[in-house]
């Protein structure tokens, strides 16, 4: 049961505010912002509360999406809510920003009245939504020289336009009655999280992958889908199917509309994607990946004659040639730098309240190796203050790579869409944690 | 925009709103009505336009009316005469062919939230609890809710409640669900919604047409639905069963609910339960969202209070991710302590041990204090950890260190030698009060091994008088004290000025106090001195058993799912940030001392030595647990005891005794102590583990033992024991100090049977025969009285330590 639901940006400004049940005043905005604002650090507890008051939080795309309730309320159920909030908002809005929120309040403000009655959940279902839901978003198109990349010269086609732009799935599920209208697509996102530890010896110490297959459904009418995965993809550890390298995973689980009466003879999934965004398959792969991790870095700490510390970091990228990822990489120490990077298009630099240096690397291809230098003025450098020098963290995004070799081998539309109906299958694989020790 | 301020703004929004030519234009008058709402939540006050904004509401747009209803549904508490003119526009709209209409207009009805329009709702109301289209029904179940709310008072007539009892058959789920939580609040006084067998079956059967939502609303009222028999309740937990597998991780938590309130007489039931939802909840730990994460994470920990093995195998999930925040890091930390063994415990260390330097503070304090935990266990690894990071010379690493070496030296007396080394040098590095007061205290018990303890006091002493906090200048003149006991010559000077300096100018009465009473104990003269500061150490050769006895499931079922697991860490970090872990000395108790190593002799009941007098008592108590002798005895381990309440006792008790002599013993009824020899020559060699093990599946818990190799060998332990009528507890010692009837060739034998471990079985057996005149002294406490459970419980203890020796042999 919630009692009220409200959006703070970052800034603590009001962006929405919901009341359901009457029971609380509506000071309790600025409560939770006061409490926000007391704690030190900017990671304040999901949980808090204040008398009788408990507020839940989620936090994403730098805002406070707040539900107040009772104390006997299923925190599982309240997270998974506000979450699934702020993915219809995303859905119908476009985007999940400061920004769009403002622009699209009334819409949320409608959402909220369907989604939500006297404190009680009634749907999320975007298919029973869509009946309901009037406003028309506003979306906030920022202007896009990647649009402009893909015109060729003279208006002919590049080898880019094969590509759908990312901004593509950032749109509103419900534009299509606007000028977009009749572009039906469909997207399916194989995305899986990276977590890794490497030791400072070299040996990977921990290594898993949580995955997920995403639907992204634009298509006003869309009665069936086939997904079909690797042949010789295997679940837990017995099992192992074909001749190939298999394709392995530990646990899986799929969305409650999944049909899996081909799933065991021939690997495909059968969904009725509703509009909007949703998990159809979720799988996770701990301590055996099929290949090794994808970065290795040999780091060197020394102490210089001038009592600087010296940091060199090498770092390779063990991926297949031509794929590129964004990376970018922070290591904990101290005060002043100056640095030699390998490359000019990258960049680096010390961040001081954090204590780490971040060097950016805007792509890195496969196959290839990149290295830095980093000379620190420590105060009081010692040989013992060597020790506290890392560990490097990486955030990456590999596009065109899953860890686990998961493939989605084709994609059928039955019965098939008339007109021109486009599906992208897009695969990616991000850092959760990728830390290597120093 | 320009920016206005709040007045001029609702004066320009209300020229718009009555402009004809802008309410003309249905796209520039919605359009104004936007611009009202976006003001409203923006916390302008626009209260001031509810007439304008009323007439508005009567329009053919839909986007339009819901926007107006907003508005209204905000302010029609400020204004209760003019939205009664609403309640006519929003009937007539109850009577419109879309049935989006009907509910939109039903359910601003009943937002508005005033009492005066209750008899203009009712009607509506009940024609929307049979109208065609589920979505207006919905609204009209949850409207009825609303409007008890409204009027507490007056009851709801019971042909509505029926009307909603009967909705429960609705073909829609949706429907069926508000029904549920309607009459959960209409009948609350009557203690909710009645589930009897059919409803409950109904509601079982239709669990899959809901979402998830309502999957987790009817799981948490069939909660309270109390299967008739048996065979239904197998029935049910297997209809459930694939629901603790969702990868939904609200239905997941809500069936296991579901399943620990249904199986609360059948422990394995729920065990297995648990250990089924394993796999959703990792998964759940790894979900995207780390709101989720941390609830997960939350929940596994109250699952490992009963299952301390279930996540054994996967420690490694709950290594720290590099940008996770701070508060999952914490939780990650308190799960790793728990899931630390043999096998595990290098990788782990490694890897707090990389935490220990974090940026950010309250993390790397957490992981020190881990360090400091799992060092109860795995003392010389952490040890060399600890003292390593001292090194870094960082404020706040060394203050977690120093504090976290404390509190490990008082369970692990043996570690002293190594922190007394570590501890030079840090005095200069540790600047807060908490640190400080961890070093000074570690200074002042361990003041004659670390040769630079007064200089350092002296320091401290020095600086008194910019001295803020009193808890240091309290532990200071402890700790001088204490050194002045064992190094008068190089403290005397400075303690005299310390006194002086707390006595005459200290404003804080606390620490004047306690100067004073020191002051007054050097005059009773330095033996009661030192009985009074050096009383209480522990005993070197004693350690805390680290694994925390299984909780039942139905201590923490009632928190599961809720919002309280989640809070528990607040209360933890304070608990575990106090100070010394010894009372302040201000309380002196002397006599109480645990590690005497021959206990003040207690008064006896009965001493019963001897093989013959062992064993008729075995047989006759074999008989006594048979036959049950009429009167049946249980044991049980809860409420648990903690091993400083454990302590508290048994103190307690002892100091009684040395008040009120062996005399009046036998006057004394709530309280029994006696002491047996059982015939029993095995134990001191068993390992700990084992022993442990066997006595928690007769429900006896041991808290502390001795290393099985070294003399004399202890363990205490505590069980209740539960009988027709009453209950007690028994707290007990178990003593063998082998000294006086081992044989010189048996003492060597028992060195070489430890060295050579199982191999060597004969020797062991010859050794047992050789030991058949000793036994080990039992001293138990009970409270209060009962000495058939006694003998009862002494039976069991009897046939649990023959057992074990029978094994070994």
């Amino acid at each position: 049961m919630i009692s009220q639901i409200f959006i703070l940006s970052s800034k603590g400004d009001h962006l929405i505010y919901k009341d359901f049940r009457g029971e609380a005043g509506s000071d309790a905005v600025t409560v939770f912002y006061e409490k926000v604002t007391a704690l030190p650090g900017d990671q304040p507890p999901v949980v808090m509360s204040h008398g009788d008051l408990h507020f839940v939080h989620v936090r994403q795309g730098g805002l406070y999406c707040v539900a107040t309730t009772a104390a006997d309320s299923s925190p599982f159920t309240v997270i998974e809510f506000l979450n699934r909030l702020m993915a219809l908002i995303k859905d119908y809005c476009g985007s999940l920003s400061e920004k769009s929120v403002r622009m699209n309040f009334a819409l949320i403000y409608e959402l909220l009245d369907e989604v939500v009655d006297y404190g009680y959940i009634q749907t999320t279902s975007s298919d029973v939504l869509k009946n309901f839901i009037q406003t028309e978003a506003v979306s906030s198109k920022p202007f896009s020289l990647f649009d402009l990349s893909n015109v060729g010269l003279f208006g002919a086609e590049t080898q880019q336009s094969k590509v759908a732009p990312s901004s593509a799935a950032t749109r509103p599920i419900l534009s299509s009655r606007g000028e977009q209208g009749g572009k039906s697509e469909i997207f399916v996102d194989v995305i899986e999280r990276l977590c890794v530890v490497i030791g400072s010896n070299g040996v990977v110490m921990k290594a898993d992958v949580e995955g997920e297959i995403r639907v992204k459904c634009y298509m006003p009418s869309c009665s069936e889908m086939r997904i079909g995965l690797n042949e010789e993809f295997s679940i837990g550890k017995s099992q192992l199917r074909g001749y190939g390298a298999a394709v392995r995973v530990d646990e899986c689980s799929f969305h409650q509309a999944v049909r899996l009466d081909e799933f065991d003879s021939h690997r495909i999934l059968r969904v009725c994607p509703s509009q909007g965004e949703q998990t159809v398959m979720q799988y996770q792969l701990s301590d055996d990946l099929p290949s090794a991790p994808p970065f290795r870095l040999f780091p060197t700490v020394e102490r210089d004659v001038g009592g600087r510390l010296l940091l060199y970091l090498k770092l390779r990228c063990d991926l297949p040639p031509k794929r590129s990822v964004l990376l970018q990489d922070a290591t904990t120490t101290h005060t002043p730098l100056c640095q030699e990077l390998s490359s000019p298009d990258q960049s680096a630099e010390l961040q001081p309240h954090s204590r780490a240096v971040v060097w950016q690397i805007p792509r890195f291809p496969g196959g290839t190796q990149l290295s830095a230098l980093f000379k620190l003025e420590v105060p009081g450098l010692s040989s013992a203050s060597m020790l506290e020098v890392g560990p490097v963290g990486l955030s990456f995004e590999l596009p065109k790579v899953t860890a686990t070799g998961l493939q989605i081998r084709f994609l059928r539309l039955s019965p098939v869409q008339p007109g021109a109906s486009q599906r992208w299958v897009r695969y990616v694989t991000h850092s959760d944690s990728y830390t290597i020790r120093i | 925009m320009p920016y206005l301020g709040s007045e001029d703004m609702v004066r320009e929004l209300r020229r718009a709103l009555s402009n004809p030519n802008v309410q003309s234009d249905h796209l520039r008058y919605r359009n104004t009505i936007l611009k009202v709402v976006r003001a409203m939540s923006q916390g302008v006050d626009v209260s001031g336009l509810f007439s304008e904004m009323v007439k508005a509401c009567a329009t053919v747009d839909v986007v339009q009316k819901k926007l107006v209803y907003v508005f209204l549904c905000s302010y029609a508490s400020l204004n209760p005469e003019l939205s009664l003119l609403v309640i006519n526009t929003l009937r007539k709209d109850c009577q419109d062919p879309n049935p989006m209409v009907r509910s939109l207009a039903l359910r601003n009805m009943t937002n508005l939230r005033l009492p005066s329009l209750v008899e203009y709702v009712e009607q509506p109301l009940t024609a929307g609890l049979r109208d065609r289209a589920a979505c207006v029904r919905r609204v009209a179940v949850l409207g009825w809710a609303k409007l008890h709310k409204l009027q507490a008072s007056s009851d709801i007539d019971a042909a509505v409640v029926n009307e909603l009892y009967s909705l429960l058959r609705d073909p829609d789920p949706v429907v069926m669900v508000n029904c549920l939580r309607a009459l959960e609040e209409i009948l609350k006084e009557e203690g909710g919604v009645a589930i009897n067998k059919p409803i409950a079956h109904h509601l079982l059967n239709r669990l899959k047409e809901c979402d998830v939502w309502g999957q987790c609303e009817v799981l948490k009222i069939l909660e309270r639905y109390r299967p008739q028999s048996e065979d239904e309740l197998f029935d049910i937990l297997s209809l459930l069963d694939p629901s603790l597998l969702s990868p939904h991780p609200p239905v997941m938590a809500a069936t296991l609910s579901l399943f620990l309130s249904l199986c609360s007489g059948l422990p394995a039931a729920s065990l297995s339960a648990l250990e089924r939802v394993r796999g959703p909840l990792l998964a759940a730990c790894g979900s995207a969202s780390r709101e989720m994460r941390f609830t997960a994470l939350c929940h596994i920990q109250l699952l490992l209070r009963s299952l301390p093995g279930l996540m054994g195998a996967h420690y490694k999930r709950f290594f720290c991710g590099y940008a996770e925040p701070a508060y999952i890091k914490q939780r990650k930390m308190q799960l790793l302590v728990e899931l630390v063994n043999d096998e595990n415990v290098a990788l782990v260390l490694d890897e707090l041990k990389g935490y220990c330097t974090d940026v950010n503070t309250d993390t790397a304090q957490a992981a020190i204090s881990a360090i400091g935990r799992i060092g109860r266990s795995y003392s010389d690894r952490c040890l060399e950890i600890l003292t390593g990071l001292l090194g870094l010379k960082q404020e706040h690493i060394t203050s977690a260190v120093v504090q976290t070496v404390r509190d490990l030296v008082w369970v692990c007396p043996q570690c002293s030698e190594a922190v007394c080394l570590a501890l030079e040098g840090c005095e200069e590095t540790v600047q807060d009060s908490q640190g400080r007061q961890a070093l000074l205290w570690l200074l002042g018990v361990y003041g004659e091994r670390v040769s630079s303890a007064p200089y350092v006091l002296e320091v401290f002493i020095d600086g008194l008088r910019s001295e803020v906090s009193p808890g240091v200048k309290m532990e200071l003149l402890t700790a001088t004290m204490r050194l002045f006991l064992c190094r008068p010559a190089e403290t005397q000077d400075m303690l005299g000025r310390l006194l002086h300096y707390c006595i005459e100018e200290e404003t804080d009465m606390c620490v004047r106090d306690q100067a004073l009473f020191y002051y007054r104990l050097l005059h009773c003269g330095i033996e009661e001195t030192r009985k009074v500061l050096q009383g209480r150490r522990s005993d070197p050769s004693l350690g805390v058993l680290i694994g925390r006895p299984a909780e039942p499931v139905n201590q923490w079922a009632r928190s599961f799912n809720t919002l309280e697991p989640l809070k528990q860490s607040a209360a933890e970090t304070e608990s575990t940030s106090g100070g010394s872990p010894e009372p302040v000395t201000s309380v002196p108790r002397p006599n109480t001392d645990l590690s005497l190593s021959s206990l003040s002799p207690s008064p006896v009941d009965k001493v019963h030595t001897g093989s013959e007098n062992s064993t008729l008592r075995l047989e006759s108590s074999a008989d006594f647990l048979a036959s049950g002798d009429g009167v049946p005895l249980s044991l049980s381990l809860s409420p648990a005891l903690s091993p400083e309440e454990f302590e508290r006792l048994w103190l307690q008790r002892q100091g009684l005794h040395a008040e009120r002599g062996a005399l009046e013993k036998a006057e004394e009824e709530d309280y029994v102590c006696m002491e047996e020899h059982v015939h029993c020559p095995a134990p001191p060699r068993c390992s700990p583990q084992s022993l442990q093990a066997a006595l928690q599946l007769v429900n006896v818990q041991t808290l502390a033992f001795t290393p099985p190799q070294t003399l004399p060998w202890r363990v205490y332990l505590y069980t209740h024991t539960r009988n027709t009528h009453r209950s007690t507890l028994i707290l007990g010692e178990l003593l063998y100090t082998g000294e006086e009837r081992v044989k010189k060739v048996d003492g060597g034998d028992a060195d070489q049977a430890v060295m050579e471990g199982a191999v060597d079985e004969p020797a062991k057996e010859a050794e047992g025969e050789g030991r058949g005149e000793e036994g080990v002294k039992v001293t138990l406490k009970q409270q209060p009285r009962d000495d058939t459970a006694l003998k009862g419980f002494l039976s069991i203890l009897a046939t649990v330590l023959h057992t074990l020796s029978s094994e070994r042999a």
